[in-house]
């Protein structure tokens, strides 16, 4: 076995030691570091940031991978992660189709010839679940849970007592009742899919935990790297157009206006239409199915990208305007600072809250745009796990008799939770942020 | 007032021969003339010479943005970029892959879009407009907090979530509605109410929100104390004084999509089986129909430039401060 990471793999990592660095960075000032404590000061704030810490987690968990060269094992030569490797039991034993969560047989009769050549239908049972002992085990699961909790709890206790506590506290106890409950439910359902299939399984039988926990992956990649496109692109142009004013301002006016004049999602869709048929073209760009279908989220993200920096970019440029004419830049200028010099160090800095509070806005409706971009047909390649392809299957389950439920169910809590969070946490920090919010 | 507008819609000129310009490179790039001879005349036995004569026939045979055989200002407009861009400026969008005429096509589904887009939009606006204004008469108490938190749930939850369940409850379960169709006049009204209601409740939460900053950003101001003063009654105040105010902000981001509502929601359409240009548009998507996908984008524009200049013209009628 040895690592093989994919291109999103990089970016994601990369993008999580970045705002690391930036964190550390803006630790020394002290006005961001007032800003931060206040916008944890809430508890929800607070309780939504643990939880999209936890999806975080999943999502970075998923973006180690690992390329398997064992000629002994089955699925040699594929491309596994390490979420994947924990979920080995789910990944690579399915079953032959529907069955409900917790089901010890399938959803739906087949017709059974038995010893005596009699056909009868009947339900058959699942393959690879093993009922007996389900308190036990969930008595176990749980107690795994707890321990689990407690133990970091302890740790990061320690560790604020430390001396690393400074100012009023924070909410500590809402994040780790979150942080619990969110453990010891994890720990529960994870000893479970050992047993049963938790969330029950699709139409070929795969199990739906697992979709879901791969979906999570899908889903926060879109949120977060997109912001690696609109980010640079709204900021160069944005301040620029601000600062520099005359045709300048004029040709990004003039761009943003345009490109915003189309329809999203129709840009959107033609962008990927492009690209799928491109990638047809070129079927020799990818080795695995893998990783055509990573440098198809890739692309997807670009196009996202490229279609939703105007928004932020108009609001930059508003903002570059206003302070421009302040006395201090004014001054900068006087003493004879570059205008490079004098947008990096004067202005910028003072575009962060607009930019944070962006980011964390967007987030939340690209999570929920993939859904969309995926039942019309231009999501994510249609062999990846996201939520959008599960609601998308969802759909003929929905009217089938009796109803197949428990896939748009699953991907229904995961993608709720998730977006729930993100709304909470980006009222907060706008609430925190936004200088309009002073009274 | 007129010298105005027509100074607007002279500034529209260049933004949609950028927007021709991003969708001819889109395009071009992927379904080149060729390809589209190959489509048109069949995938069995095209030779090299059928392409040409194809091409040579619809005027495809034209380089792509500079032609270095003509001369003088031909060298510009006779090439295959001028030749569709004044194609789609006067609304020719030529056939679909099917061979059936694309403006004849969406003729036809406007109205179809426009019966279930005119009624959500109307509907949404006044639910949303009278939820806010009652929340910001109730603002600060346990009503108010409790509805924001309602609101950020429903908001929360993909749109596709509102219609799938919303088809099993009424449709499926409780047989209130037909699942999904479409037929013309009063006969159609069991068809759309079921979109045009989920429609107004998946938009509920962002809208609600909305109006409701924008009538808390009013209430603050000095001219509502004064009104206060006066002794007006709260009612009175918001009526009159905070909800005539939020009109200028509402009115910029109401009045662009107006024009929108012809394009008819993708999803909703397709979901319902409603002949609209959203579902045509779904359906062009997923047929790749190039042909088809361009003239939605180019109408899709020309819908949203004919919404800023209606905003435009809205603030003269409404704020008496903007003189022309």
């Amino acid at each position: 076995m040895s690592l093989h990471l994919l291109l999103t793999d990089i970016l994601l990592w990369s993008l999580m030691i970045g705002g690391m660095a930036w964190g550390v960075y803006m630790r020394k000032a002290k006005a961001g570091l007032e800003a931060w404590r206040d916008i944890f000061r809430s508890p929800v704030a607070m309780v939504s940031a643990v939880i999209l810490l936890f999806y975080l987690a999943f999502a970075l968990l998923d973006s180690v991978h690992f390329k398997v060269n064992d000629p002994h094992r089955s699925d040699s030569g594929s491309v596994i992660s390490l979420l994947d490797m924990a979920m080995q039991h789910r990944r690579t034993f399915s079953e032959r189709t529907y069955s409900a969560p917790f089901a010890t047989q399938e959803y739906t009769r087949s017709v059974v010839v038995d010893k005596k050549g009699v056909t009868h239908q009947s339900f058959l049972p699942l393959k690879h679940v093993s009922p007996e002992g389900f308190w036990q085990k969930s008595m176990w699961g749980m107690g795994v849970g707890i321990a689990l909790a407690l133990l970091l709890i302890f740790l990061h206790r320690r560790w604020l007592r430390g001396g690393h506590e400074r100012g009023e506290p924070l909410p500590w106890r809402s994040a780790y009742m979150t942080f619990a409950i969110l453990t010891v439910l994890f720990s529960w359902l994870y000893v479970m899919s050992f047993s049963f299939h938790v969330l029950g399984t699709d139409k070929v039988g795969g199990d739906l935990f697992y979709a879901s926990l791969k979906s999570i992956r899908t889903g926060m990649l879109i949120g977060t790297l997109t912001t690696l496109v609109t980010l640079p692109l709204a900021l160069v142009l944005g301040v620029s157009a601000g600062y520099f004013r005359g045709w300048v301002d004029d040709l990004i006016q003039y761009l943003y206006t345009t490109l915003s004049s189309i329809p999203g999602v129709l840009l959107i869709a033609a962008g990927v239409l492009t690209m799928q048929v491109m990638m047809d073209q070129h079927p020799d760009w990818f080795a695995t199915t893998v990783e055509r279908a990573d440098i198809r989220l890739l692309f997807l993200v670009v196009i996202l990208g490229v279609t939703s920096w105007t928004g932020l970019c108009r609001m930059l440029r508003a903002e570059t305007l206003r302070i421009s004419q302040m006395d201090y830049v004014t001054a900068a200028k006087a003493f004879g600072v570059n205008s490079w010099q004098i947008m990096w160090r004067h202005i910028v800095p003072n575009l962060t809250h607009i930019i944070l509070i962006s980011i964390v806005l967007d987030f939340s409706g690209l999570v929920l745009a993939e859904a969309v971009l995926s039942y019309v047909g231009v999501g994510v390649d249609p062999t990846m796990y996201s939520w959008g392809n599960m609601i998308n299957q969802a759909r003929l389950e929905m009217a089938r008799d009796p109803m197949v439920w428990w896939s748009l169910f699953s991907a229904f809590i995961f993608m709720f939770v998730l977006v729930l969070a993100a709304n909470l946490f980006s009222d907060r920090v706008q609430h925190v942020l936004d200088p309009r919010n002073v009274s | 007032m007129f010298i105005y507008i027509l100074r607007r819609i002279l500034y529209a000129v260049p933004i949609l021969i950028g927007v021709n310009l991003i969708t001819f490179m889109l395009f071009f790039m992927v379904n080149s003339p060729d390809d589209m001879a190959r489509v048109q005349l069949g995938a069995k036995q095209v030779t090299p010479q059928m392409i040409e004569a194809w091409k040579v026939e619809r005027g495809y045979d034209k380089p792509l943005f500079y032609n270095a055989e003509a001369s003088g200002v031909e060298k510009v407009t006779k090439t295959l970029f001028v030749q569709e861009s004044s194609k789609l400026f006067r609304f020719d969008f030529g056939r679909s892959d099917a061979n059936r005429d694309i403006k004849e096509d969406i003729k036809a589904r406007m109205g179809p879009s426009l019966a279930i887009a005119l009624p959500t939009f109307l509907i949404a606006l006044v639910t949303n407009i009278s939820l806010a204004l009652l929340l910001v008469l109730f603002r600060g108490t346990v009503l108010d907090t409790t509805a924001m938190v309602i609101a950020v749930m429903i908001m929360s939850v993909s749109g596709l979530f509102y219609i799938i369940a919303g088809q099993v409850l009424f449709s499926k379960i409780w047989h209130w509605v037909p699942i999904s169709g479409y037929a013309e006049g009063w006969e159609g009204i069991r068809f759309i109410i079921l979109p045009v209601l989920i429609g107004v409740f998946s938009g509920l939460g962002s809208g609600v929100r909305w109006y409701r900053s924008i009538f808390l950003e009013q209430i603050n101001q000095d001219y509502v104390r004064t009104a206060r003063a006066k002794g007006l009654s709260e009612v009175r105040v918001l009526f009159s004084h905070v909800l005539k105010n939020g009109m200028l902000p509402i009115l910029t981001g109401v009045v662009v999509i107006i024009p929108s509502l012809f394009m008819g929601s993708l999803i909703m359409e397709s979901f319902f089986g409603i002949p609209g240009l959203g579902s045509y548009t779904i359906d062009a998507i997923h047929a790749q129909d190039f042909a088809i996908v361009k003239a939605m984008v180019f109408l899709g524009s020309v819908l949203y430039i004919v919404g800023l200049i209606l905003t435009d013209i809205s603030y003269t009628l409404f704020d008496p401060r903007v003189k022309l």
